[in-house]
């Protein structure tokens, strides 16, 4: 007879999933969701960073070490020299790297290399050495060779043996395309010429960008690093592939991180939802339980019923949850690309790279969550004693006892200490673990807080019997009030947090816009087409109508190989300069040295103040003092303003990138713009973007709003999924209370006033569900913007509530609640009355 | 002469037909009548297309073991546009090869350099010779010897070359035509019977060796008509202080388009040779697994001297004497050690691999 209890468990289970298949469902839908969201966003980063990670590579050739300028302006070509003879190094190749573009508009990056140190170096970047004369007839050396990767070809539509036009850093110049780069990944565009082609037609003459180096075989890297270390000037960084993983691997980290939390928070909400469901489940069969219970189960029957219940609804749900994440991720790839619309990652969308490590952990989860969310009520049931389980299905809490917030209090104050600790490699984790301490301080306290919510209505004498009905049951048992709300509670909390969060960030972007837009019209090169030479510059300046003209450039510069570059704006900068939103006190920089403004992003990753001294890149022998910081929503990598005279006394570079217009009054603004276009540089005119303040502002919150677009999925998601939990839990318990109503209807309570009773009592829980969630929102969006923002973004914001939006949450939840109640109350009273009573013996 | 790399240079560096015409770039042509001046012609003449110092060698160690090497330095002019302001403009791009022939190995150890000159990485003098690329270099010394340093992988070769004769202008005072039109031409001497001394490195073992090197001096802007192939040369120093030079340039049939030659005998005499006058004959082919190239790596030279035919029969110290350098842009050819009755020497054999379209 060893196999009759689990005969019985198995015919306890499936007869619980015939008789409310629903309700299993809408348990295994919240798992399925959590885990298909973050196994998605894993899937579709790990694919990005994969191509990303193949498109540095394919553009570096993979040499063991190398030598990078720290910005575009690029280091002294003297450099390759010295490096060459340095010990230990085999081989150095120097490299001129161009952004460019096609007549047409394809843009490729653009190799300038000796193609004899290349081959040593870095082989893949070089077209195969021709094997003899009267072959193709290449000739290498030539000022117009161009080789190109295939991908590039065939996006510019050429052949060998096409003449096409290149534009690069602000030069037009005709080439021949003389061969392919075989070498090059597949997808990649790159194109190569000599590098002293590179330096006399693109305006680089002296200078290199980078140097390849080949190590000896028997030499290490360090040492060699060692003792490059004396050589390299302030403008260059030494670096290695590991440098560069970890760079695309910063690029995407926060953002990545931020969304699979998003994911694990669906996850979670899940696991309220088979805790609400299961919870019921328990309470319904109490009676069931008590029975086997005098029959001989054991207490542990109970709790492996149960479990294996949730456990089984958390292995479908994972299955499919792994199922729908993939799919997901197939379609975001090709939809949004491999950056998620957030503009991290350039190019083509990536091939998904399946991961079966990432895959098992989050089915992992998915089960545990399941699992975790029927382990109570598992154990409730269990606990239970058989005889009065027997005689009674009712709330365990005594109307009458005192409820203690003991619980939830040591939650809030852990949760509140999480927020409180620093970020864990750059990683906001204590700040998730104090939402997840808020989340579950907010549920645990429910029972509370329904009681004395509801406790002022309780004490009022409404003469109406359906609301007393209604008041005095939520009142009387808060639990099963509880277990009703905390699938919405989470999942309401959540959305709202995060839509605060969203609403404060918007408010903000859209307010420092405004701030930062003074001018009238912004004029802006395209990239690799090059910028506005001086005599541009004074002949845009000069045009009738134009009150004055701020010229500025942009340029990347590098401070750290492991991080993603910075971007170093050079302009005019003068005082109570409005465009430059200062956070703080400005200081005045100790003489000698040369002011730079930080980004509130650039100041916190270089954990810098007002009146440090900080090393930069550019210039030999220059110190810089931070002068003071500003509000930066753009660049996440963090941003520096320097004044555009010191930039140009340090490099010597006066072509500019973008213009800041302000015109006289009355002046027309289409005759300024045909001037301003006549006025560019030739290869430019063509290629010059110019916009009005209002359609800029506009741009940036439509990037802004699809960088958040995935943010409002889940978001509905999240809402979909409490309100379904509110219709299941409501027709549950309706289901549940059949004898309360038979015993209403012998006292004389008509069935409309049963219903009318379910639907009072389902409005009041969404009101406290709503209520409580918002509240409990608006504290976990405290978090996030006060912690997980600053800590993985690394810029601030002031709250800004989305009062509309958090009103009719609330409304909504009243209004679903109360209906999906009362839908399921007329089912439950449609039984007879005699017969509801007789089964309370 | 004709040396092998030569091709791969031009495949490498220098411009074909289809290449655009370059404006203010030409290459001076090479015309009979010039007159030779040293140590000026030891130095670089870098408006040429192309030019190289080729030195050959037999030596002995202290053991006995005979031993072979090659050591040569490339010099092309790319055309590249001479208002080219970069520093990286490739006006020079030097080339250099080395190999060492072992009997006890039985194949070549050989190893490259190549660099664009500037930046002091790659030079090649004018005015004397000094020619070097990163660590290697040869050089003439203030004292007339030539000196060679070469580091290479899995070998080094460090030696001095002392010149024991006059230079020996090869064709008509210099001017060696390669073809039946008299532009394919280049400027040529050489010096043969250079006594060399010093070390030869192989693996970790290093050793003192003694024996005699040929030096081969030529430059010129166009070397070859369009039917040649390949080419079979040798230089060959006699015991009895006694020089021979001969080549003949292979057609797609394999007979010679052209061929040309000079005899020094050891009493200072030159015998210069007409095409008639010069005869190879293959009695010995060797198949290379490496590439499948089949090459006729013993030969019958006959040349015919005013005193009548002069028949040598030309033995390889072994037969895989190939040097296969793909992978640096050359083509595979065959460049060995041979021995002669009465002396020694070497034998290049090129265009065996593929045909070599020129």
């Amino acid at each position: 007879m060893a196999s009759s209890p689990a005969r019985a468990l198995a015919w306890l289970i499936a007869g619980e999933a015939r008789q409310h298949p629903g309700r299993i469902a809408i348990a295994v839908l919240a798992i399925a969701i959590g885990v298909a969201l973050g196994f998605a966003v894993h899937l579709i980063n790990g694919s990005a960073l994969a191509a990303f990670g193949q498109a540095v590579n394919t553009v570096n050739g993979a040499a063991d070490l190398k030598i990078e300028a720290a910005s575009r302006l690029g280091v002294d070509e003297a450099l390759y020299a010295k490096v060459l003879s340095v010990e230990g190094v085999a081989d150095a190749s120097p490299v001129v790297v161009l952004k460019a573009v096609t007549a047409r508009g394809q843009s490729f990056t653009l190799l300038g290399l000796d193609i004899i140190r290349a081959a040593e170096v870095t082989p893949s970047l070089i077209a195969a050495p021709a094997r003899g004369p009267g072959g193709n007839g290449d000739d290498v050396f030539a000022s117009d060779a161009l080789f190109l990767s295939r991908a590039a070809l065939i996006a510019g539509e050429l052949r060998i043996g096409d003449r096409v036009t290149i534009n690069a850093n602000g030069q037009a110049r005709s080439m021949t395309v003389r061969g392919i780069l075989p070498g090059i990944a597949e997808g990649r565009r790159v194109g190569m010429i000599d590098i002293a082609a590179a330096q006399w037609l693109f305006g680089r003459l002296g200078k290199i960008d980078r140097i390849d180096i080949k190590l000896q075989p028997d030499a290490q890297a360090g040492d060699v690093r060692t003792r490059l270390k004396p050589l390299i000037p302030a403008d260059a960084i030494v670096s290695d592939a590991n440098d560069d993983a970890q760079q695309s691997d910063g690029l995407s980290r926060a953002y990545r991180v931020n969304l699979t939390m998003l994911a694990l928070v669906a996850l979670f909400t899940g696991t309220f939802l088979v805790y609400s469901t299961q919870s019921l489940s328990v309470t319904r069969r109490l009676q069931s339980f008590a029975l086997l219970r005098t029959l001989g189960m054991r207490g542990g029957g109970i709790v492996a019923l149960v479990t294996i219940e949730g456990a089984l609804a958390g292995l479908i749900g994972a299955t499919l949850g792994l199922l729908l994440g993939f799919g997901l991720a197939v379609g975001a790839l090709n939809i949004l690309g491999g950056d998620l619309g957030s503009g991290i990652f350039d190019g083509a969308p990536p091939a998904l790279i399946f991961a079966p490590l990432a895959a098992a952990g989050f089915f992992a989860l998915g089960v545990a969550a399941a699992v975790g969310g029927s382990l109570i009520p598992a154990l409730q049931g269990a606990r239970a004693a058989p005889a009065i389980a027997l005689k009674n299905a009712g709330d365990s809490i005594d109307p009458r006892d005192r409820l203690t917030g003991r619980l939830p209090l040591t939650l809030l104050l852990a949760g509140v200490g999480a927020a409180l600790l620093p970020a864990v490699g750059r990683l906001p984790l204590f700040g998730y673990l104090s939402v997840a301490l808020l989340l579950a301080a907010g549920i645990t306290a429910m029972p509370w807080l329904a009681r004395s919510l509801l406790s002022p209505l309780a004490r009022a004498w409404h003469r109406n019997v359906p609301m007393d009905l209604a008041i005095q049951h939520l009142h009387g048992a808060p639990g099963a009030a509880a277990t009703a709300l905390c699938g919405i509670v989470a999942s309401t909390a959540l959305m709202i947090a995060m839509a605060v969060m969203v609403t404060s960030f918007r408010g903000a972007v859209d307010q420092w816009l405004g701030e930062i837009l003074s001018g009238d019209l912004y004029v802006r090169s395209e990239p690799g087409w090059g910028g506005f030479d001086q005599g541009s510059q004074a002949r845009m300046a000069a045009i009738p109508g134009v009150a004055s003209m701020v010229f500025s450039r942009q340029v990347p510069i590098v401070l750290d190989p492991g991080e993603p570059p910075m971007s170093l704006i050079a302009r005019p900068v003068g005082t109570g300069d409005a465009t430059l939103e200062l956070l703080g006190e400005e200081t005045m920089p100790p003489p000698g040295t040369v002011a730079v403004w930080l980004s509130e992003p650039a100041a916190r990753i270089l954990a810098a103040e007002p009146g440090d001294t900080i090393r930069l890149p550019i210039g030999q022998n220059a110190r810089f003092a931070v002068a003071g910081v500003w509000r930066d929503y753009s660049r996440q990598q963090g941003a520096m303003v320097i004044d555009a005279k010191e930039y140009d006394r340090l490099t010597g570079d006066t072509t500019r990138d973008d213009a800041m217009v302000l015109l006289e009054p009355g002046a027309d603004m289409a005759a300024v713009r045909r001037a301003i276009r006549a006025a560019a540089p030739p290869a430019l005119k063509s290629r010059l973007t110019m916009a009005e303040p209002a359609s800029l502002r506009t741009l940036a919150l439509s990037i802004f709003d699809r960088s958040f677009a995935i943010t409002y999925v889940l978001e509905v998601i999240a809402i979909i999924v409490g309100l379904a939990g509110v219709a299941t839990t409501a027709s549950a318990q309706a289901s549940a209370r059949t004898r309360e109503f038979g015993m209403l209807r012998h006292i004389g309570v008509g069935r409309s006033q049963i219903v009318a009773m379910l639907g009072v009592e389902g409005a009041l829980l969404g009101a406290v569900g709503g209520l409580v969630g918002v509240t409990l929102g608006v504290a976990i969006s405290q978090v996030l913007i006060h912690v997980i923002n600053p800590q993985s973004f690394n810029w601030t914001m002031t709250t800004q509530l989305p009062v509309t939006l958090m009103l009719s949450v609330i409304a909504a939840l009243v209004v679903a609640s109360a209906i999906t109640a009362m839908l399921a109350g007329r089912r439950a009273v449609s039984i007879d009355a005699v017969r509801a009573v007789r089964a309370d013996w | 002469m004709i040396r092998a790399a030569s091709l791969g240079l031009a495949a490498w560096a220098l411009a074909s037909a289809s290449v655009a015409q370059t404006p203010g770039f030409s290459y001076p042509d090479v015309t009979p009548g010039r007159a030779f001046s040293f140590p000026a012609d030891h130095g670089a003449h870098p408006d040429f297309r192309t030019e190289w110092w080729y030195v050959t060698g037999t030596v002995k160690t202290a053991k006995g073991e005979d031993l072979g090497f090659q050591i040569t330095f490339f010099r092309t002019r790319p055309r590249v546009d001479p208002r080219n302001r970069s520093k990286f403009a490739a006006r020079q791009v030097l080339f250099a090869h080395a190999a060492v022939s072992d009997p006890a190995i039985g194949k070549l150890l050989h190893d490259q350099r190549a660099a664009r000159s500037g930046f002091g990485i790659a030079e090649a003098r004018i005015g004397d010779a000094d020619v070097r690329i990163k660590d290697w270099r040869l050089v003439r010394l203030a004292d007339g010897r030539f000196s060679a340093r070469i580091v290479a992988r899995g070998f080094a070769l460090k030696l001095i070359f002392t010149p024991t004769q006059r230079p020996l202008l090869q064709g008509a005072g210099g001017y060696s035509r390669k073809g039946a039109e008299p532009r394919s031409a280049s400027y040529y001497y050489s010096l043969p019977q250079m006594a060399t001394t010093g070390t030869l490195t192989r693996g970790t073992s290093t050793q003192t060796v003694t024996g005699r090197s040929w030096l081969d001096r030529e430059w010129s802007s166009r070397l070859l008509g369009g039917a040649a192939v390949g080419w079979d040369w040798t230089g060959l120093n006699f015991d009895d202080g006694a020089a021979l030079m001969a080549f003949r340039v292979r057609g797609k049939d394999g007979r010679s388009l052209w061929a040309g030659g000079t005899f020094r005998r050891a009493n200072g005499t030159i015998v210069t040779l007409k095409p008639s006058d010069i005869t190879f004959t293959p009695t010995r082919n060797w198949r290379s697994k490496r590439t499948g190239a089949t090459y006729p790596v013993a030969q019958v030279l006959t040349i015919r001297l005013p005193e009548g035919r002069k028949r040598l029969m030309l033995t390889p110290m072994f037969a895989d004497q190939e040097l296969d350098a793909r992978s640096s842009g050359l083509p595979v050819y065959w460049e060995g050690l041979v021995r002669t009755e009465g002396g020694q020497g070497y034998l290049e054999l090129t265009g065996y691999a593929a045909p070599l379209a020129m």
